[in-house]
């Protein structure tokens, strides 16, 4: 009996590990094939987890991440491209589900507005750098002439007062 | 300056004094630039939802879907993208019963249902059937029909990430508005009602 009712447990357990080894996609059960699976890690990492907006997908426990895993993993084991993949998710969730923006005229500012700000500072400080070597220049050109006596005793004077 | 010394001296200050006050202000520029970008920016900070992820599915056709009844509400199930867009203007609520703001949000749901305002769809969201039945048991059931979101795949298809989140559905099932978080009083009166008679035009 005892031996029995054993039997019947190792064999439940054996039943249990096929039936969990069987569902298919449980989020984080790497495919077999390490090409689609890296490929899986790839996208992962550039998603956006929505609940801690903050993290990946693939470096979140909440549960919509582990859904969105879980869906990544199928997807791309279906067959689909990366494209169609993070397209599918985007349809869903919008660009902000993408962690890198993607470059479209909405974010040009985004995307190019350091740059030009950047270019345009550049520009700034060299028409100012060389306006005042310039003036410099000239300044150096047209010297004005020693002080005379006279302005050299007035000069002395004020500063005289000035103490 | 280099080119103020070059200019020439004590006979008439007053009147390059005009001059250089202008030339002055000059300085003032990257300060009206700055008070700009930091109120734009403080604008955004302070009106701004950094919590609310704009829908992606504003004014497109409801998505694909279709749901099981929930256990033990199998006359008022199940739930398909079909039940939607029959030229009835609708709210889908997405709901659990382990969801707290989902419990303060039901009483105004169940209002709602009582005055007829409008069909109210529901889509249970990973829920254990069993608790789904006891929460709607002791509360009420707001819906015209119910799915059972066992596994947050309807879900996802809406583009929701959080519960409770709410949409209005257009006749021609089309979504036309997203309120993501509970619903108040206020929401509803101000908001979705509107929108609703809006719709209905």
């Amino acid at each position: 009996m005892r031996i029995a009712s054993r039997a019947l447990l190792a064999a439940a357990c054996v039943l249990l590990g096929l039936v969990a080894g069987a569902s298919a996609f449980t989020p984080d059960e790497p495919l077999a094939d390490a090409a689609l699976e890296a490929r899986v890690r790839a996208l992962h990492a550039e998603l956006r987890c929505l609940v801690c907006q903050g993290q990946s997908i693939a470096d979140s426990n909440a549960g919509l991440a582990q859904d969105m895993r879980a869906i990544v993993r199928e997807r791309i084991a279906a067959g689909a491209s990366d494209e169609e993949v993070t397209g599918f998710l985007v349809e869903r969730y919008g660009d902000y589900v993408l962690l890198d923006p993607p470059v479209k005229p909405e974010t040009y500012a985004l995307w190019f507005g350091p740059a030009a700000v950047f270019v345009a500072g550049a520009g700034l400080v060299f028409a100012l750098l060389r306006r005042a070597r310039t003036a410099a220049g000239a300044a150096g050109e047209a010297r004005p002439e020693p002080l005379s006596a006279e302005e050299r005793r007035r000069l002395d004077a004020l500063l005289d007062d000035d103490a | 300056m280099a080119d103020e010394s070059t200019r020439a001296p004590a006979e008439e200050p007053a009147a390059a004094k005009p001059v250089s006050a202008l030339r002055r202000l000059r300085y003032l520029v990257p300060v009206f630039l700055f008070v700009a970008l930091a109120a734009a920016l403080g604008v955004q900070l302070l009106t701004g939802e950094p919590g609310k992820v704009p829908s992606a599915l504003i004014d497109k056709p409801v998505p694909e879907f279709a749901l099981p009844p929930v256990q033990g509400f199998e006359d008022a199930g199940g739930f398909a993208s079909a039940d939607l867009g029959q030229g009835e203007v609708a709210l889908v609520n997405v709901f659990a019963s382990w969801c707290g703001p989902c419990r303060v949000e039901h009483p105004l749901l169940m209002a709602l249902a009582e005055a007829g305002t409008v069909p109210l769809y529901g889509i249970n969201y990973k829920d254990t059937p069993a608790d789904a039945e006891r929460w709607l048991g002791r509360l009420g059931n707001p819906y015209r029909l119910m799915g059972a979101d066992l596994d947050g795949r309807a879900a996802i298809e809406w583009g929701v990430y959080g519960v409770p989140e709410t949409f209005v559905v257009d006749g021609a099932g089309r979504i036309r508005h997203r309120h993501i978080g509970v619903l108040s009083r206020h929401d509803i009166d101000e908001t979705i009602v509107p929108l609703i008679e809006d719709l209905r035009e």
